[in-house]
């Protein structure tokens, strides 16, 4: 066992951690030592390729198969340097007022966050793409829409030279994706933060954190981690926990926190997904161009949000329901395909949670709330309305009686698609808003941590990621995982000076 | 490394492979030998229980069949294959559901995720974006 001591440690380096090590960056100008512990690799620009299984194997946590206890849904979450920030598709939008109000969590603030979250547009070069970058995929709905009585609206998204390869979700083959890994890493190495990649946290103790780095595998991408292979003892006077809202709650669990803190694991939300396709006459712009640039929000009226996507052909096969000569006839159909994501916003209930098996892996029980499916099925109807009224053929909706919906039909979209067809085991669901787990509260009985990230009776730990909502966020998370992870680095850096001086 | 999980189910495997995926039927052994790479690639990263699961599940599916059709499900004709299966994924046991879609999906992962699955479909995409368009 090697050991090493730090001032502060941070674990994980997505939204979270990468802004919190920029922040605490200044600390290594006063002779302090900031290490950053990503269990994921660091990957070199030629690596990112585009194609889809070699990326989601190195990109995500179980190559993007990550499934909940009951194997009803699959989490999609990155494990990388820049966590999910290297694989999503840079959408950037502010946290709504309301939102935050019904967190109710004390000494948070709106204006704060929202001004926090300006900030990190401007940083991160926030901007809307030009018309002409527009796919068809994207065009279609924005006509949809319309024709159907919606408004759908552009998303701000992070990018610095845009090429259109369609590829975000599999990391940006062109660098132009500003996540972590491009912004607030970078920044914080060239001060002087230590980031080892490939090192896996697997118990903090007191102010001691028990660290796995892996060796790479041959023919594995990524670099090789900064350490050498094998088990180390990292002494930390101030630990901050960036781990997702999987990987945070469960890494507290695993080191025995769950004893003193009884809210944590629970209270896991994450935007269940549907992928919708359908199919047009003609062959459409839709594998090229930035897939997600517009979004349509029903989520205070009707509890959800649409938004443009464009998958790759195993994805896409994969959230088809069925299969056979059907399914491979709309997979061959590819080429005129337009495709939405519809989006739940589900609450946070105690019984979905993160829990920890033997070994001390995380497992994450979700049930589908009667309301959650009925916001799907609604978000499916809305956006079987928004696909004919673009001029869609037929329309793939996995909670209608015979799945392909044809335009003959169009009119009785609210018949066909119903809650009684969503049969869970059978439709695919999936989420990458993965939120809550360590929610920030009043104390220890409602919470795990205060408005500031610390975590209730324990003055050295910290937790900066999605896993403090404590509740659903309505919207893609990312710039509002930054605010609050900002909010938090600024917290370490009012207490470090105790916090350093008593270790 | 783990043993690999197919090779004593193969048989069953291909012909469940080719009721999800009909294209599947026209692949050589090279073409074979591929989709079940990348199937035994992405049962490696799983525990062993979960592997020993998927063959006992492929066995399960062979014999089910006995019950209403008197035969196992490899010698059943396409279309009685087609109608077990649907039968099966809309089963009111939610192991037996989701054991499907979960073989289902390492199926459309074989057969998708590589290149000749992705051209046969039409997908272009390519990192030069618009460019490789014009």
């Amino acid at each position: 066992m090697t050991e090493r001591d730090y001032d502060v440690v941070i674990v994980g380096s997505g939204a979270g951690g990468g802004t919190v090590a920029e922040a605490l960056a200044p600390l290594v100008r006063d002779g302090r030592t900031v290490l950053v512990l990503e269990k994921g690799p660091r990957l070199d620009d030629h690596e990112f390729t585009g194609r889809e299984i070699e990326m989601a194997t190195a990109l995500y946590e179980d190559g993007g198969g990550f499934l909940t206890a009951d194997g009803t849904m699959t989490l999609a979450f990155g494990r990388a340097y820049g966590g999910s920030t290297v694989v999503y598709t840079g959408t950037s939008l502010v946290v709504p007022e309301h939102v935050i109000r019904g967190w109710d969590v004390p000494g948070l603030d709106h204006a704060d966050l929202a001004r926090r979250a300006e900030a990190f547009k401007a940083a991160n070069n926030v901007h809307l793409l030009d018309a002409g970058l527009i796919n068809d995929n994207n065009r279609l709905f924005v006509e949809g829409c319309a024709k159907a009585g919606y408004h759908a609206e552009q998303f701000p998204l992070n990018l610095r030279g845009c090429r259109g390869s369609s590829l975000c979700n599999l990391g940006c083959p062109n660098a132009a994706k500003q996540g972590t890994h491009r912004v607030q890493l970078p920044a914080a190495e060239r001060a002087g933060v230590e980031v080892v990649t490939r090192a896996d946290v697997r118990r903090i103790g007191e102010r001691v954190l028990e660290v796995r780095v892996g060796a790479k595998a041959d023919g594995e991408k990524g670099r090789p981690s900064e350490w050498a292979p094998g088990e180390y003892r990292v002494r930390a006077k101030i630990v901050v926990v960036c781990g997702s809202a999987v990987g945070s709650p469960a890494l507290l669990l695993r080191s025995g926190f769950g004893a003193r803190l009884p809210r944590l694991g629970r209270g896991f939300t994450c935007h269940p997904a549907h992928i919708l396709v359908a199919e047009h006459a003609r062959a459409i712009t839709n594998d090229v161009g930035h897939p997600k640039s517009f979004f349509m929000d029903r989520t205070r009226e009707e509890g959800f949000l649409l938004e443009t996507c464009m998958y790759f052909p195993f994805t896409t096969a994969k959230n088809l329901t069925g299969f056979g000569p059907a399914h491979s006839a709309l997979m061959r159909a590819f080429p005129r395909l337009q495709m939405i994501l519809v989006l739940a916003c589900d609450k946070a209930v105690p019984e979905n949670r993160v829990a920890v098996d033997r070994d001390g892996n995380p497992v994450v029980h979700y049930r589908f709330a009667r309301e959650t499916i009925a916001a799907m099925v609604r978000a499916t109807r809305a956006s079987a309305r928004i696909f004919f009224a673009a001029g869609a053929l037929r329309v793939h909706a996995p909670s209608a009686e015979t799945t392909l919906i044809e335009r003959q039909d169009a009119a009785r979209v609210d018949e066909l698609i119903d809650a009684r067809h969503f049969r869970t085991g059978k439709v695919s669901v999936s989420a990458a808003h993965l939120m809550g787990g360590c929610a920030m509260g009043r104390d220890a009985a409602d919470s795990v941590a205060d408005g500031r990230g610390r975590v209730h009776g324990v003055p050295w730990l910290y937790v900066a990621d999605a896993s403090l909502f404590p509740d659903s966020l309505e919207i893609n998370p990312y710039l509002t995982i930054m605010a609050l992870a900002d909010r938090v680095a600024e917290r370490v850096r009012a207490d470090a000076p105790a916090l350093l001086a008593a270790g | 490394m783990s043993d690999p999980v197919l090779p004593p189910v193969r048989t069953v495997f291909r012909a469940l492979a080719t009721t999800f995926v009909p294209e599947t039927a026209s692949l050589d052994e090279r073409g074979w030998s591929a989709l079940e790479a990348v199937v035994e690639d992405a049962l490696a990263l799983r525990p062993p229980k979960i592997r020993r699961q998927l063959a006992t599940l492929i066995r399960l599916l062979d014999m089910l069949p006995l019950l209403r059709h008197g035969r196992r499900f490899t010698a059943l004709a396409a279309g009685a294959r087609l109608a077990f299966l649907a039968a099966m994924q809309d089963a009111p046991v939610l192991l037996l559901r989701r054991g499907v879609w979960g073989l289902r999906t390492l199926v459309l992962m074989g057969y998708y995720a590589g290149p000749e699955g992705a051209t046969a479909v039409g997908y272009r995409a390519d990192p030069r974006g618009w460019e490789a368009r014009r």
